[in-house]
Protein backbone atom coordinates (compact mmCIF):
# COMPACT_ATOMS: atom_id res chain seq x y z
CA UNK A 1 0.00 0.00 0.00
CA UNK A 2 1.21 3.44 -0.86
CA UNK A 3 1.03 5.88 2.01
CA UNK A 4 2.71 8.73 0.18
CA UNK A 5 -0.61 10.28 -0.80
CA UNK A 6 -1.92 10.33 2.76
CA UNK A 7 1.34 11.66 4.06
CA UNK A 8 1.49 14.37 1.41
CA UNK A 9 2.70 17.61 2.79
CA UNK A 10 4.72 15.96 5.51
CA UNK A 11 8.25 17.15 5.30
CA UNK A 12 9.56 14.25 7.29
CA UNK A 13 10.70 16.77 9.86
CA UNK A 14 7.75 16.17 12.14
CA UNK A 15 5.14 18.48 10.61
CA UNK A 16 1.79 16.80 11.12
CA UNK A 17 -1.01 16.99 8.53
CA UNK A 18 -4.39 18.28 9.68
CA UNK A 19 -6.17 14.95 9.41
CA UNK A 20 -3.57 13.36 11.68
CA UNK A 21 -4.11 16.06 14.28
CA UNK A 22 -7.82 15.33 14.16
CA UNK A 23 -7.12 11.63 14.48
CA UNK A 24 -5.01 12.23 17.60
CA UNK A 25 -7.80 14.37 19.00
CA UNK A 26 -10.27 11.56 18.33
CA UNK A 27 -7.95 9.15 20.14
CA UNK A 28 -7.95 11.53 23.11
CA UNK A 29 -11.76 11.62 23.12
CA UNK A 30 -11.89 7.82 23.10
CA UNK A 31 -9.59 7.81 26.14
CA UNK A 32 -11.96 10.18 27.96
CA UNK A 33 -14.83 7.81 27.10
CA UNK A 34 -12.79 4.90 28.42
CA UNK A 35 -12.64 6.48 31.87
CA UNK A 36 -16.22 7.70 31.66
CA UNK A 37 -17.36 4.11 31.19
CA UNK A 38 -15.97 3.22 34.61
CA UNK A 39 -18.71 5.19 36.36
CA UNK A 40 -20.65 1.94 36.58
CA UNK A 41 -19.73 -1.73 36.19
CA UNK A 42 -22.50 -2.03 33.59
CA UNK A 43 -20.78 0.37 31.17
CA UNK A 44 -17.20 -0.38 32.12
CA UNK A 45 -16.40 -2.97 29.48
CA UNK A 46 -17.62 -0.73 26.67
CA UNK A 47 -15.34 1.92 28.19
CA UNK A 48 -12.34 -0.38 28.04
CA UNK A 49 -13.08 -1.09 24.35
CA UNK A 50 -13.12 2.66 23.71
CA UNK A 51 -9.65 2.82 25.24
CA UNK A 52 -8.44 0.13 22.84
CA UNK A 53 -9.96 1.95 19.86
CA UNK A 54 -8.27 5.19 20.92
CA UNK A 55 -4.92 3.45 21.20
CA UNK A 56 -5.31 1.79 17.79
CA UNK A 57 -6.10 5.17 16.21
CA UNK A 58 -3.05 6.80 17.81
CA UNK A 59 -0.67 4.01 16.75
CA UNK A 60 -1.95 3.73 13.17
CA UNK A 61 -1.90 7.51 12.71
CA UNK A 62 1.69 7.69 13.87
CA UNK A 63 2.82 4.87 11.59
CA UNK A 64 1.05 6.29 8.56
CA UNK A 65 2.44 9.80 8.96
CA UNK A 66 6.07 8.78 9.33
CA UNK A 67 8.64 6.96 7.25
CA UNK A 68 7.86 3.35 7.74
CA UNK A 69 11.11 1.93 6.48
CA UNK A 70 11.45 -0.03 9.71
CA UNK A 71 7.91 -1.35 9.71
CA UNK A 72 9.05 -4.98 10.06
CA UNK A 73 11.16 -4.21 13.12
CA UNK A 74 8.37 -2.13 14.63
CA UNK A 75 5.92 -4.95 14.00
CA UNK A 76 8.21 -7.39 15.75
CA UNK A 77 8.59 -4.99 18.71
CA UNK A 78 4.83 -4.56 19.07
CA UNK A 79 4.26 -8.28 18.70
CA UNK A 80 6.90 -9.10 21.30
CA UNK A 81 5.50 -6.57 23.78
CA UNK A 82 1.96 -7.74 23.07
CA UNK A 83 2.78 -11.39 23.78
CA UNK A 84 4.54 -10.51 27.03
CA UNK A 85 1.73 -8.18 28.11
CA UNK A 86 -1.13 -10.56 27.36
CA UNK A 87 0.69 -13.48 29.00
CA UNK A 88 1.21 -11.49 32.20
CA UNK A 89 -2.38 -10.22 32.16
CA UNK A 90 -3.77 -13.74 31.78
CA UNK A 91 -1.59 -15.39 34.39
CA UNK A 92 -1.55 -12.83 37.19
CA UNK A 93 -3.47 -13.70 40.36
CA UNK A 94 -6.02 -11.08 41.38
CA UNK A 95 -4.36 -10.78 44.79
CA UNK A 96 -1.16 -9.72 43.00
CA UNK A 97 -2.86 -6.81 41.22
CA UNK A 98 -1.12 -4.07 43.26
CA UNK A 99 2.36 -5.22 42.31
CA UNK A 100 1.29 -5.76 38.71
CA UNK A 101 0.06 -2.18 38.48
CA UNK A 102 3.26 -0.91 40.10
CA UNK A 103 5.28 -2.97 37.64
CA UNK A 104 3.34 -1.59 34.68
CA UNK A 105 3.86 1.95 35.96
CA UNK A 106 7.60 1.37 35.95
CA UNK A 107 7.40 0.43 32.26
CA UNK A 108 5.57 3.66 31.39
CA UNK A 109 8.24 5.59 33.26
CA UNK A 110 11.07 3.82 31.50
CA UNK A 111 9.35 4.25 28.12
CA UNK A 112 9.13 8.00 28.81
CA UNK A 113 12.86 8.13 29.54
CA UNK A 114 13.62 6.15 26.40
CA UNK A 115 11.43 8.39 24.24
CA UNK A 116 13.03 11.45 25.82
CA UNK A 117 16.49 10.23 24.89
CA UNK A 118 15.26 9.29 21.43
CA UNK A 119 13.96 12.82 20.91
CA UNK A 120 17.20 14.30 22.18
CA UNK A 121 19.30 12.14 19.84
CA UNK A 122 17.09 12.74 16.81
CA UNK A 123 15.38 16.11 17.38
CA UNK A 124 14.72 16.66 13.65
CA UNK A 125 12.39 13.69 13.43
CA UNK A 126 10.47 14.92 16.44
CA UNK A 127 10.16 18.38 14.95
CA UNK A 128 11.68 20.03 18.01
CA UNK A 129 14.81 21.46 16.42
CA UNK A 130 15.45 24.58 14.44
CA UNK A 131 15.79 23.67 10.73
CA UNK A 132 18.81 25.88 10.18
CA UNK A 133 20.83 25.68 13.37
CA UNK A 134 19.78 22.09 14.29
CA UNK A 135 19.39 23.24 17.87
CA UNK A 136 16.59 22.03 20.07
CA UNK A 137 14.11 24.82 20.91
CA UNK A 138 14.35 26.17 24.44
CA UNK A 139 10.76 25.28 25.34
CA UNK A 140 11.30 21.76 24.01
CA UNK A 141 14.37 21.44 26.18
CA UNK A 142 12.31 22.17 29.29
CA UNK A 143 9.68 19.64 28.21
CA UNK A 144 12.33 17.08 27.38
CA UNK A 145 14.12 17.57 30.70
CA UNK A 146 10.89 17.37 32.68
CA UNK A 147 9.68 14.35 30.71
CA UNK A 148 12.91 12.44 31.32
CA UNK A 149 12.98 13.43 35.00
CA UNK A 150 9.36 12.49 35.72
CA UNK A 151 9.71 9.28 33.71
CA UNK A 152 12.83 8.29 35.62
CA UNK A 153 11.21 9.02 39.00
CA UNK A 154 8.18 6.98 37.96
CA UNK A 155 10.44 4.13 36.89
CA UNK A 156 12.64 3.78 39.95
CA UNK A 157 9.81 4.62 42.38
CA UNK A 158 7.57 1.99 40.82
CA UNK A 159 10.31 -0.61 40.90
CA UNK A 160 10.67 -0.08 44.66
CA UNK A 161 6.88 -0.13 45.11
CA UNK A 162 6.77 -3.35 43.08
CA UNK A 163 9.50 -4.95 45.21
CA UNK A 164 7.75 -3.92 48.44
CA UNK A 165 4.28 -5.00 47.32
CA UNK A 166 5.44 -8.36 46.02
CA UNK A 167 7.31 -9.05 49.26
CA UNK A 168 10.71 -9.16 47.55
CA UNK A 169 11.71 -6.25 49.76
CA UNK A 170 10.66 -5.61 53.35
CA UNK A 171 7.47 -3.55 53.55
CA UNK A 172 8.73 -1.68 56.57
CA UNK A 173 10.06 1.82 56.01
CA UNK A 174 13.80 2.22 55.50
CA UNK A 175 14.83 5.53 56.98
CA UNK A 176 18.05 7.22 55.92
CA UNK A 177 19.44 9.96 58.14
CA UNK A 178 18.89 13.46 56.77
CA UNK A 179 16.74 12.01 54.02
CA UNK A 180 14.61 15.13 53.65
CA UNK A 181 17.68 17.25 53.01
CA UNK A 182 19.05 14.70 50.52
CA UNK A 183 15.71 14.53 48.71
CA UNK A 184 15.18 18.27 48.51
CA UNK A 185 18.78 18.77 47.43
CA UNK A 186 18.44 16.19 44.66
CA UNK A 187 15.19 17.72 43.50
CA UNK A 188 16.76 21.18 43.41
CA UNK A 189 19.72 19.79 41.46
CA UNK A 190 17.39 18.25 38.87
CA UNK A 191 15.48 21.49 38.39
CA UNK A 192 18.75 23.44 38.27
CA UNK A 193 20.13 21.14 35.57
CA UNK A 194 16.96 21.44 33.50
CA UNK A 195 17.29 25.22 33.73
CA UNK A 196 20.96 25.10 32.81
CA UNK A 197 20.25 22.81 29.87
CA UNK A 198 17.54 25.16 28.64
CA UNK A 199 19.74 28.24 28.58
CA UNK A 200 22.95 26.58 27.44
CA UNK A 201 23.92 27.89 23.99
CA UNK A 202 24.74 24.81 21.93
CA UNK A 203 22.24 22.04 21.43
CA UNK A 204 22.82 18.34 21.04
CA UNK A 205 25.73 16.29 22.22
CA UNK A 206 27.66 19.00 24.04
CA UNK A 207 25.01 19.10 26.73
CA UNK A 208 24.85 15.33 26.89
CA UNK A 209 26.16 15.21 30.43
CA UNK A 210 23.29 17.38 31.65
CA UNK A 211 20.63 15.09 30.20
CA UNK A 212 22.40 12.06 31.62
CA UNK A 213 22.78 13.75 34.99
CA UNK A 214 19.08 14.67 35.05
CA UNK A 215 18.16 11.04 34.34
CA UNK A 216 20.56 9.62 36.94
CA UNK A 217 19.48 12.04 39.67
CA UNK A 218 15.82 11.42 38.89
CA UNK A 219 16.33 7.65 39.08
CA UNK A 220 17.99 8.20 42.45
CA UNK A 221 15.23 10.40 43.85
CA UNK A 222 12.50 7.98 42.79
CA UNK A 223 14.31 5.33 44.78
CA UNK A 224 14.91 7.60 47.78
CA UNK A 225 11.31 8.80 47.83
CA UNK A 226 9.74 5.36 48.07
CA UNK A 227 12.06 3.39 50.37
CA UNK A 228 11.00 5.24 53.55
CA UNK A 229 7.31 4.62 52.89
CA UNK A 230 5.75 1.70 54.73
CA UNK A 231 3.34 -1.01 53.58
CA UNK A 232 0.19 0.63 54.91
CA UNK A 233 0.83 3.72 52.80
CA UNK A 234 1.25 1.74 49.60
CA UNK A 235 -2.24 2.61 48.29
CA UNK A 236 -1.17 6.26 48.26
CA UNK A 237 2.19 5.46 46.67
CA UNK A 238 0.67 3.35 43.90
CA UNK A 239 -1.86 6.12 43.16
CA UNK A 240 0.86 8.76 43.21
CA UNK A 241 3.04 6.81 40.78
CA UNK A 242 -0.04 6.36 38.59
CA UNK A 243 -0.29 10.13 38.54
CA UNK A 244 3.41 10.56 37.71
CA UNK A 245 3.19 8.15 34.79
CA UNK A 246 0.45 10.41 33.43
CA UNK A 247 2.49 13.60 33.84
CA UNK A 248 5.43 11.89 32.12
CA UNK A 249 3.20 11.09 29.13
CA UNK A 250 1.89 14.67 29.14
CA UNK A 251 5.42 16.12 29.15
CA UNK A 252 6.29 13.99 26.12
CA UNK A 253 3.02 15.09 24.53
CA UNK A 254 4.15 18.71 24.88
CA UNK A 255 7.44 17.83 23.21
CA UNK A 256 5.66 16.23 20.28
CA UNK A 257 2.73 18.65 20.20
CA UNK A 258 0.53 15.57 20.25
CA UNK A 259 -2.99 16.09 21.58
CA UNK A 260 -3.67 12.39 22.23
CA UNK A 261 -0.66 12.22 24.55
CA UNK A 262 -1.51 15.49 26.28
CA UNK A 263 -5.15 14.56 26.89
CA UNK A 264 -4.14 11.12 28.15
CA UNK A 265 -1.42 12.54 30.35
CA UNK A 266 -3.85 15.01 31.89
CA UNK A 267 -6.47 12.31 32.45
CA UNK A 268 -4.05 9.85 34.02
CA UNK A 269 -2.33 12.56 36.01
CA UNK A 270 -5.62 13.78 37.50
CA UNK A 271 -6.81 10.25 38.07
CA UNK A 272 -3.77 9.31 40.13
CA UNK A 273 -3.86 12.60 42.01
CA UNK A 274 -7.53 12.16 42.92
CA UNK A 275 -6.96 8.57 44.02
CA UNK A 276 -4.03 9.70 46.20
CA UNK A 277 -6.27 12.36 47.73
CA UNK A 278 -9.07 9.84 48.40
CA UNK A 279 -6.59 7.47 50.07
CA UNK A 280 -5.06 10.22 52.21
CA UNK A 281 -8.49 11.42 53.28
CA UNK A 282 -9.46 7.86 54.22
CA UNK A 283 -6.44 7.70 56.53
CA UNK A 284 -6.80 11.29 57.76
CA UNK A 285 -3.22 11.94 56.77
CA UNK A 286 -1.78 14.70 54.69
CA UNK A 287 -0.13 13.89 51.40
CA UNK A 288 3.07 15.52 52.65
CA UNK A 289 3.24 13.27 55.70
CA UNK A 290 2.81 10.18 53.52
CA UNK A 291 5.58 11.31 51.18
CA UNK A 292 7.81 12.17 54.13
CA UNK A 293 7.49 8.51 55.03
CA UNK A 294 8.24 6.53 58.13
CA UNK A 295 4.65 5.65 59.04
CA UNK A 296 4.47 2.34 60.87
CA UNK A 297 8.17 2.38 61.73
CA UNK A 298 7.54 3.34 65.34
CA UNK A 299 5.22 0.40 66.03
CA UNK A 300 4.33 0.29 69.70
CA UNK A 301 5.34 3.84 70.40
CA UNK A 302 1.94 5.17 69.44
CA UNK A 303 -0.97 5.82 71.76
CA UNK A 304 -1.94 2.84 73.88
CA UNK A 305 0.64 0.70 72.15
CA UNK A 306 3.55 1.47 74.43
CA UNK A 307 2.48 -0.64 77.38
CA UNK A 308 0.29 -3.36 75.98
CA UNK A 309 -1.08 -5.13 79.02
CA UNK A 310 -2.72 -8.52 78.72
CA UNK A 311 -6.42 -7.80 78.61
CA UNK A 312 -9.10 -10.46 78.73
CA UNK A 313 -10.79 -11.41 75.50
CA UNK A 314 -13.18 -14.13 74.38
CA UNK A 315 -12.08 -16.76 71.95
CA UNK A 316 -14.58 -18.76 69.93
CA UNK A 317 -14.67 -21.66 67.53
CA UNK A 318 -16.01 -22.02 64.01
CA UNK A 319 -19.08 -23.79 65.42
CA UNK A 320 -19.87 -20.83 67.70
CA UNK A 321 -19.56 -18.44 64.80
CA UNK A 322 -21.70 -20.61 62.50
CA UNK A 323 -24.40 -20.86 65.16
CA UNK A 324 -24.54 -17.10 65.73
CA UNK A 325 -24.36 -16.30 62.03
CA UNK A 326 -27.33 -18.46 61.07
CA UNK A 327 -29.40 -16.97 63.90
CA UNK A 328 -28.71 -13.47 62.62
CA UNK A 329 -31.00 -11.41 60.45
CA UNK A 330 -28.33 -9.17 59.09
CA UNK A 331 -24.58 -9.74 58.76
CA UNK A 332 -22.02 -7.20 57.58
CA UNK A 333 -18.68 -8.58 56.42
CA UNK A 334 -15.60 -6.34 56.62
CA UNK A 335 -12.72 -7.70 54.55
CA UNK A 336 -9.16 -6.41 54.77
CA UNK A 337 -5.71 -7.12 53.45
CA UNK A 338 -5.54 -10.28 55.61
CA UNK A 339 -8.31 -11.78 53.49
CA UNK A 340 -6.25 -11.16 50.38
CA UNK A 341 -3.14 -12.72 51.91
CA UNK A 342 -5.09 -15.81 53.00
CA UNK A 343 -6.95 -15.97 49.64
CA UNK A 344 -10.13 -16.40 51.67
CA UNK A 345 -12.50 -14.58 49.29
CA UNK A 346 -13.92 -17.73 47.67
CA UNK A 347 -14.59 -19.45 50.99
CA UNK A 348 -16.13 -16.21 52.24
CA UNK A 349 -18.56 -16.06 49.31
CA UNK A 350 -19.53 -19.70 49.98
CA UNK A 351 -20.24 -18.79 53.59
CA UNK A 352 -22.37 -15.85 52.47
CA UNK A 353 -24.28 -18.07 50.03
CA UNK A 354 -25.07 -20.57 52.80
CA UNK A 355 -26.27 -17.76 55.04
CA UNK A 356 -28.43 -16.26 52.30
CA UNK A 357 -30.06 -19.68 51.77
CA UNK A 358 -31.01 -19.54 55.43
CA UNK A 359 -32.60 -16.13 54.95
CA UNK A 360 -29.81 -14.02 56.42
CA UNK A 361 -29.17 -10.65 54.80
CA UNK A 362 -25.45 -10.36 53.96
CA UNK A 363 -23.62 -7.19 52.99
CA UNK A 364 -19.96 -6.38 52.49
CA UNK A 365 -18.41 -3.17 53.80
CA UNK A 366 -15.24 -1.86 52.21
CA UNK A 367 -12.96 0.82 53.56
CA UNK A 368 -11.22 2.98 50.95
CA UNK A 369 -7.78 1.94 52.19
CA UNK A 370 -8.53 -1.76 52.68
CA UNK A 371 -5.89 -3.73 50.84
CA UNK A 372 -2.85 -2.44 49.06
CA UNK A 373 -4.41 -0.32 46.33
CA UNK A 374 -7.66 1.56 45.74
CA UNK A 375 -10.52 -0.86 45.06
CA UNK A 376 -8.37 -3.92 45.79
CA UNK A 377 -11.04 -5.65 47.93
CA UNK A 378 -13.77 -5.01 45.36
CA UNK A 379 -11.78 -6.83 42.70
CA UNK A 380 -11.14 -9.80 44.97
CA UNK A 381 -14.80 -10.08 45.91
CA UNK A 382 -15.78 -9.77 42.25
CA UNK A 383 -13.31 -12.55 41.48
CA UNK A 384 -15.13 -14.73 44.01
CA UNK A 385 -18.42 -13.91 42.19
CA UNK A 386 -19.79 -11.67 44.92
CA UNK A 387 -22.40 -9.49 43.18
CA UNK A 388 -21.25 -5.87 43.22
CA UNK A 389 -24.58 -4.61 44.50
CA UNK A 390 -23.93 -6.41 47.81
CA UNK A 391 -20.69 -4.48 48.31
CA UNK A 392 -20.86 -1.04 49.97
CA UNK A 393 -18.51 1.82 50.64
CA UNK A 394 -17.75 3.13 54.12
CA UNK A 395 -20.07 6.15 54.14
CA UNK A 396 -22.96 4.22 52.60
CA UNK A 397 -23.04 1.43 55.16
CA UNK A 398 -21.59 2.83 58.37
CA UNK A 399 -25.00 3.83 59.74
CA UNK A 400 -26.25 0.24 59.39
CA UNK A 401 -24.05 -1.31 62.05
CA UNK A 402 -26.48 -0.37 64.80
CA UNK A 403 -29.14 -2.50 63.10
CA UNK A 404 -26.91 -5.42 62.25
CA UNK A 405 -26.69 -8.58 64.31
CA UNK A 406 -23.20 -9.63 63.36
CA UNK A 407 -20.18 -7.68 62.14
CA UNK A 408 -17.79 -10.20 60.63
CA UNK A 409 -14.25 -8.84 60.39
CA UNK A 410 -11.85 -10.80 58.26
CA UNK A 411 -8.28 -9.63 57.84
CA UNK A 412 -9.04 -5.99 58.64
CA UNK A 413 -7.84 -4.21 61.76
CA UNK A 414 -7.06 -0.50 61.73
CA UNK A 415 -10.23 0.30 59.76
CA UNK A 416 -12.40 -0.88 62.68
CA UNK A 417 -10.28 0.59 65.48
CA UNK A 418 -12.40 2.92 67.64
CA UNK A 419 -9.22 4.66 68.82
CA UNK A 420 -9.46 6.59 65.56
CA UNK A 421 -12.59 8.24 67.00
CA UNK A 422 -11.63 8.60 70.66
CA UNK A 423 -7.89 8.53 71.30
CA UNK A 424 -6.25 11.76 70.27
CA UNK A 425 -2.77 10.39 70.86
CA UNK A 426 -3.34 7.49 68.49
CA UNK A 427 -1.46 7.62 65.18
CA UNK A 428 -4.69 6.77 63.38
CA UNK A 429 -6.79 9.42 65.19
CA UNK A 430 -9.27 11.08 62.85
CA UNK A 431 -9.28 8.30 60.29
CA UNK A 432 -12.88 7.36 59.38
CA UNK A 433 -13.58 3.84 60.69
CA UNK A 434 -16.43 1.34 60.71
CA UNK A 435 -18.64 1.60 63.80
CA UNK A 436 -18.46 -2.12 64.56
CA UNK A 437 -18.83 -1.39 68.27
CA UNK A 438 -22.51 -0.68 67.53
CA UNK A 439 -23.14 -4.17 66.19
CA UNK A 440 -24.78 -6.66 68.56
CA UNK A 441 -22.10 -9.25 67.96
CA UNK A 442 -18.63 -9.02 66.47
CA UNK A 443 -16.57 -11.88 65.07
CA UNK A 444 -12.95 -11.00 64.47
CA UNK A 445 -10.83 -13.40 62.42
CA UNK A 446 -7.18 -12.87 63.21
CA UNK A 447 -4.19 -15.13 62.99
CA UNK A 448 -3.11 -14.54 66.59
CA UNK A 449 -3.48 -11.99 69.36
CA UNK A 450 0.15 -11.01 68.94
CA UNK A 451 0.07 -8.94 65.79
CA UNK A 452 -1.34 -5.47 65.57
CA UNK A 453 -2.42 -3.55 62.48
CA UNK A 454 -0.02 -1.72 60.20
CA UNK A 455 -0.41 1.38 62.31
CA UNK A 456 1.03 -0.61 65.22
CA UNK A 457 -1.74 0.19 67.68
CA UNK A 458 -3.84 -2.02 69.92
CA UNK A 459 -7.52 -2.35 69.07
CA UNK A 460 -10.25 -2.06 71.72
CA UNK A 461 -12.60 -4.08 69.53
CA UNK A 462 -10.70 -7.25 70.55
CA UNK A 463 -11.75 -6.81 74.18
CA UNK A 464 -15.37 -5.72 73.82
CA UNK A 465 -18.07 -7.77 75.50
CA UNK A 466 -19.78 -8.63 72.25
CA UNK A 467 -16.54 -9.57 70.46
CA UNK A 468 -15.51 -13.16 69.86
CA UNK A 469 -12.00 -13.65 68.48
CA UNK A 470 -11.59 -16.41 65.91
CA UNK A 471 -7.85 -17.02 66.00
CA UNK A 472 -6.82 -18.92 62.90
CA UNK A 473 -5.85 -18.56 59.27
CA UNK A 474 -8.72 -16.67 57.63
CA UNK A 475 -9.32 -19.17 54.86
CA UNK A 476 -9.27 -22.24 57.16
CA UNK A 477 -11.56 -20.56 59.66
CA UNK A 478 -14.13 -19.56 57.03
CA UNK A 479 -14.02 -23.05 55.48
CA UNK A 480 -14.73 -24.54 58.92
CA UNK A 481 -17.63 -22.15 59.41
CA UNK A 482 -19.00 -23.22 56.02
CA UNK A 483 -18.81 -26.89 57.12
CA UNK A 484 -20.58 -26.10 60.38
CA UNK A 485 -23.34 -24.31 58.49
CA UNK A 486 -24.34 -27.49 56.64
CA UNK B 1 0.92 23.35 17.12
CA UNK B 2 2.07 26.35 19.06
CA UNK B 3 2.74 26.17 22.76
CA UNK B 4 -0.38 28.09 23.80
CA UNK B 5 -2.74 25.77 21.88
CA UNK B 6 -1.05 22.76 23.44
CA UNK B 7 -1.26 24.31 26.88
CA UNK B 8 -4.98 25.05 26.36
CA UNK B 9 -5.67 21.43 25.49
CA UNK B 10 -3.69 20.33 28.52
CA UNK B 11 -5.46 22.60 31.00
CA UNK B 12 -8.92 21.74 29.69
CA UNK B 13 -8.08 18.03 29.70
CA UNK B 14 -7.04 18.31 33.35
CA UNK B 15 -10.51 19.63 34.18
CA UNK B 16 -12.18 16.91 32.11
CA UNK B 17 -10.03 14.37 33.93
CA UNK B 18 -10.98 15.81 37.30
CA UNK B 19 -14.73 15.47 36.70
CA UNK B 20 -14.58 12.15 34.90
CA UNK B 21 -12.44 10.52 37.56
CA UNK B 22 -14.63 11.71 40.45
CA UNK B 23 -17.56 10.02 38.74
CA UNK B 24 -15.77 6.66 38.71
CA UNK B 25 -17.35 4.34 41.25
CA UNK B 26 -14.92 3.41 44.07
CA UNK B 27 -15.61 -0.28 43.37
CA UNK B 28 -13.79 0.16 40.05
CA UNK B 29 -10.74 2.01 41.33
CA UNK B 30 -8.41 -0.91 40.64
CA UNK B 31 -9.61 -1.30 37.02
CA UNK B 32 -9.29 2.50 36.75
CA UNK B 33 -5.60 2.27 37.63
CA UNK B 34 -5.10 -0.60 35.21
CA UNK B 35 -6.79 1.20 32.33
CA UNK B 36 -5.09 4.55 32.99
CA UNK B 37 -1.87 2.63 32.95
CA UNK B 38 -2.76 1.18 29.56
CA UNK B 39 -3.74 4.50 28.01
CA UNK B 40 -0.73 6.36 29.39
CA UNK B 41 1.27 4.05 27.15
CA UNK B 42 0.11 6.26 24.30
CA UNK B 43 3.70 7.38 24.82
CA UNK B 44 4.30 4.62 22.25
CA UNK B 45 3.66 7.39 19.70
CA UNK B 46 7.00 8.94 20.64
CA UNK B 47 8.73 5.58 20.57
CA UNK B 48 7.31 4.86 17.12
CA UNK B 49 8.56 8.17 15.77
CA UNK B 50 12.07 7.52 17.12
CA UNK B 51 12.15 4.04 15.64
CA UNK B 52 10.48 4.87 12.33
CA UNK B 53 12.38 7.98 11.37
CA UNK B 54 15.82 6.57 12.03
CA UNK B 55 17.51 9.94 11.99
CA UNK B 56 20.08 8.32 14.24
CA UNK B 57 20.70 4.60 14.75
CA UNK B 58 20.86 5.01 18.54
CA UNK B 59 17.48 6.74 18.51
CA UNK B 60 16.07 3.93 16.38
CA UNK B 61 17.08 1.19 18.82
CA UNK B 62 16.00 3.24 21.81
CA UNK B 63 12.70 3.77 20.02
CA UNK B 64 12.24 0.07 19.34
CA UNK B 65 12.98 -0.68 22.99
CA UNK B 66 10.36 1.92 23.94
CA UNK B 67 7.87 0.28 21.57
CA UNK B 68 8.37 -3.07 23.31
CA UNK B 69 7.91 -1.51 26.78
CA UNK B 70 4.82 0.44 25.80
CA UNK B 71 3.32 -2.57 23.99
CA UNK B 72 3.67 -4.71 27.11
CA UNK B 73 1.69 -2.05 28.93
CA UNK B 74 -0.91 -1.50 26.26
CA UNK B 75 -1.74 -5.15 25.71
CA UNK B 76 -1.21 -6.15 29.34
CA UNK B 77 -3.12 -3.15 30.71
CA UNK B 78 -6.18 -3.51 28.51
CA UNK B 79 -6.24 -7.31 28.86
CA UNK B 80 -6.02 -7.27 32.64
CA UNK B 81 -8.68 -4.52 32.83
CA UNK B 82 -10.96 -6.60 30.61
CA UNK B 83 -10.34 -9.63 32.82
CA UNK B 84 -11.20 -7.71 35.98
CA UNK B 85 -14.29 -6.02 34.54
CA UNK B 86 -15.65 -9.34 33.32
CA UNK B 87 -15.80 -10.49 36.95
CA UNK B 88 -18.10 -7.71 38.15
CA UNK B 89 -21.59 -9.16 38.12
CA UNK B 90 -24.96 -8.09 39.42
CA UNK B 91 -27.09 -10.23 41.68
CA UNK B 92 -28.90 -12.95 39.72
CA UNK B 93 -32.59 -12.73 40.27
Amino acid sequence: MDFSLLAAGVSGEGATPAWAMLAYLAAGVFFILALRGLSSPATSRAGNRNGMIGMAIAVVTTLVTHDIANIAEIGVAIFLGGIIGVTIARRIAMTAMPELVAGFHSLVGLAAVVVGFGAWLDPQSFGIADEATKQIFAVSRIELGLGIAIGAITFSGSVIAFLKLSGRMSGSPILLPARHIINLGTLAAILGLIGLYTVSPQGGAAEGWMIYAIAVLAFAIGFLLIIPIGGADMPVVVSMLNSYSGWAAAAMGFTLGNSAMIITGALVGSSGAILSYIMCRAMNRSFISVIAGGFGADAGAGGGGGAREQRPYKQGSAEDAAYMLEQAEKVIIIPGYGMAVAQAQHALREMADKLKEKGVEVKYAIHPVAGRMPGHMNVLLAEASVPYDEVFELEDINSEFSQCDVAFIIGANDVVNPAAKTDKSSPIYGMPVFDVDKAKQVFFIKRSMGGVGYAGVDNDVFYMNQTVMLLADAKKMVEEIVKSLD
Amino acid sequence: MDFISILSIFVLACFVGYYVVWSVTPALHTPLMAVTNAISSVIIVGALIASAEAGSPAAKYLGLFGVVLASINIFGGFAVTERMLAMYKKKEK
